[in-house]
């Protein structure tokens, strides 16, 4: 059984946070001190029984003393430490996340919390200083005001001011109080928050995403023939935008569950080993269907673990199902190596690539990509291009050499990547380049 | 004879208060309220100084200072440019634009005066 080389690390530090002498935790477990001294610095691989009694006496599992933390945790801490982490350990997430996975997924939800918050906050900066009603009526306002200051000076100037003047100057300052009442109302009743946007924990996408991982990825309402989206949609519970894009994702679900009968896709799968292009030479449908419908099988089948990233043209993601190993940065910016953005400039064309995660744990991803045009073509407009990208674990004896993509470049620790539009965070060593 | 200022503003009431404001001063207060054929009446006029808007009907406050700028007539008119509190963005684009001068709404009646007469005495 191979042991990751942290397992030691990890040994060390729960021996440490217990108080217990290594000699004392390498006698109760029936070896010799020294012995224990080579585990706990990764020079010794452990596994079986052994790692079984230390797990006992440390009182922890022995997968988590093996394996670690989550990995989905763990990227998610890489993902909090972009957002807000300038000072972050980066290098050490796992060591955090497997001691205190609590306080981890603290940081992870609070990380999320402040995404969502700081695109509400863009979108109100957009809306203040863009939205041509809230200009006009600022204007109003502002106007209203200046010609009653203005007009009010007047009157209470010491000046001799004749009575048709005087007169003029107080009808103009009640008209203009009415107006001003009238502006300011309009506003208060433009700026008031609608009740749901302001109990909503997410974004849109946010919500549909959350509601998509509930589900495994997999709407087993429109596996049926006569599935009807909008009874989903309405199930899901998913109110305005949200409803919307989950409605727009759950109309091209259906089409893709009619093309690709769940049964027999999943025997066809089995057979063809999951092959992409097997399949689509199968059931002779576009590459891209069987893209997504890949990561659709039923989560508790048995199959792979796959992920699924789609992009438009301008490369934002659209749609993001995650899997433990494989991450991207859905706002500000992902890794531009990663080859659903490499389809776009060659649309049509399946790619097939290996990939690899930064870090000493992370395991190359086999990578499918096509990018096409999903609208019909047309004079002088260019195609509207969706790119997708199918993500598995990558083949044990794979030798092609897989491309160096990160999640994004303020965690990446590639210091002379090319494709580099950003420093790294502080904590992540050049040296960690040659992991 | 009085110098004339040309004021270009859609908003009745503050003209109606400028304008008594400057009558009072001496100055010879002409109003327009279009955007739009504002150009025309400049070089209809012309007047010693320009007070304008940012936010008029037809043409906003910032391209008619650009074609005042460009126009040999009426490069050299003292422009004073009327925009709202807190738009820094406003106030940068109409300098750059040659904005003699900038006043932001709403305005005290001391501060019309002085800025008028500060920039027909230079």
């Amino acid at each position: 059984m191979n042991i990751p080389p942290m397992t030691g690390t990890r040994i060390r530090e729960k021996r440490v946070d217990l108080g217990l002498r290594q000699a004392s935790l390498a006698a109760a477990v029936g070896i010799s001190p020294s012995y224990l001294n080579l585990i706990e610095h990764n020079r010794r691989r452990i596994g079986g029984k052994l790692l079984a009694a230390l797990a006992r006496e440390l009182g922890m599992e022995a997968a988590t003393l093996s394996d670690g933390a989550d990995s989905h945790l763990i990227d998610q801490l890489r993902a909090a430490a972009s957002l807000i982490g300038e000072k972050a350990e980066i290098t050490r997430a796992d060591d955090l996340a497997t001691r205190y996975p609590g306080w981890s997924a603290l940081i992870t939800t609070q990380a999320r919390r402040i995404a969502v918050l700081d695109e509400r906050l863009r979108a109100l900066s957009d809306r203040m200083a863009h939205d041509p009603f809230l200009a006009t009526a600022l204007h109003d306002v502002i106007s209203a005001v200046t010609a009653i200051r203005s007009t009010a000076a007047i009157l209470v100037s010491q000046e001799q001011i004749d009575a048709d003047w005087q007169r003029r100057f107080h009808e103009n300052i009640h008209n203009d109080s009415l107006r001003l009442g009238k502006s300011s109302e309009a506003l208060i009743a433009y700026l008031e928050a609608p009740d749901d946007a302001s109990q909503s924990p997410e974004t849109p996408m946010g919500q549909v995403d959350a509601y998509l991982a509930q589900n495994g990825h997999h709407l087993a309402s429109l596996e049926q023939p006569g599935a009807d989206v909008r009874a989903m949609v309405t199930a899901s519970g998913l109110k305005g935008a949200a409803a919307a894009l989950l409605g727009g994702i759950g109309k091209q679900y259906a089409d893709d569950a009619r093309a690709l009968p769940m049964g027999p896709f999943v025997q066809a799968c089995q057979e063809l080993d999951y092959d992409p292009a097997k399949l689509c030479a199968r059931f002779g449908v576009d590459f891209a269907t069987i893209l997504r419908r890949l990561p659709c099988l039923p989560p508790d089948g048995g199959h792979p673990l796959m992920g699924l990233a789609v992009c438009d043209a301008a490369g934002v993601l659209m749609y993001l199902k995650p899997v433990p190993g494989f991450a991207m940065q859905a706002t500000g910016g992902a890794c531009p190596l990663w080859p659903l953005f490499t389809a776009l400039s060659r649309p049509s064309q399946p790619l097939r690539a290996m990939a690899v995660l930064p870090g000493p744990a992370a395991a190359p991803l086999l990578c499918y990509a096509i990018a096409l045009p999903i609208t019909q073509h047309q004079f002088d407009m260019p195609p509207v291009l969706r790119s997708y990208m199918l993500v598995l674990p990558g083949p044990a004896d794979s030798t092609t050499p897989a491309i160096p993509v990160g999640v994004s470049c303020r965690i990446c620790p590639r210091a002379a990547c090319a494709s580099r539009r950003e420093p790294a965070i502080v904590g992540l060593s050049p040296d960690a380049t040659t992991l | 004879m009085a110098k004339r200022v040309l004021l270009i503003e859609d908003e009745p009431n503050i003209i109606e208060a400028i304008c008594f404001i400057l009558s009072r001063d001496g100055w010879t207060v002409h109003t327009h309220e279009d955007g739009a054929t504002a150009m025309a009446k400049v070089l209809a006029l012309p007047p010693d100084m320009i007070i304008l808007d940012v936010m008029l009907p037809g043409r906003s406050g910032f391209e008619i200072l650009r074609e005042l700028r460009s126009t040999d007539a009426t490069r050299d008119i003292p422009v004073m440019m009327l925009t709202a509190r807190g738009q820094d963005k406003d106030r940068e684009l109409a300098l750059r634009l040659g904005a003699t001068h900038f006043m932001t709404k709403p305005f005290s009646n001391t501060e019309v005066r002085e800025h008028v007469r500060a920039m027909m005495d230079a």
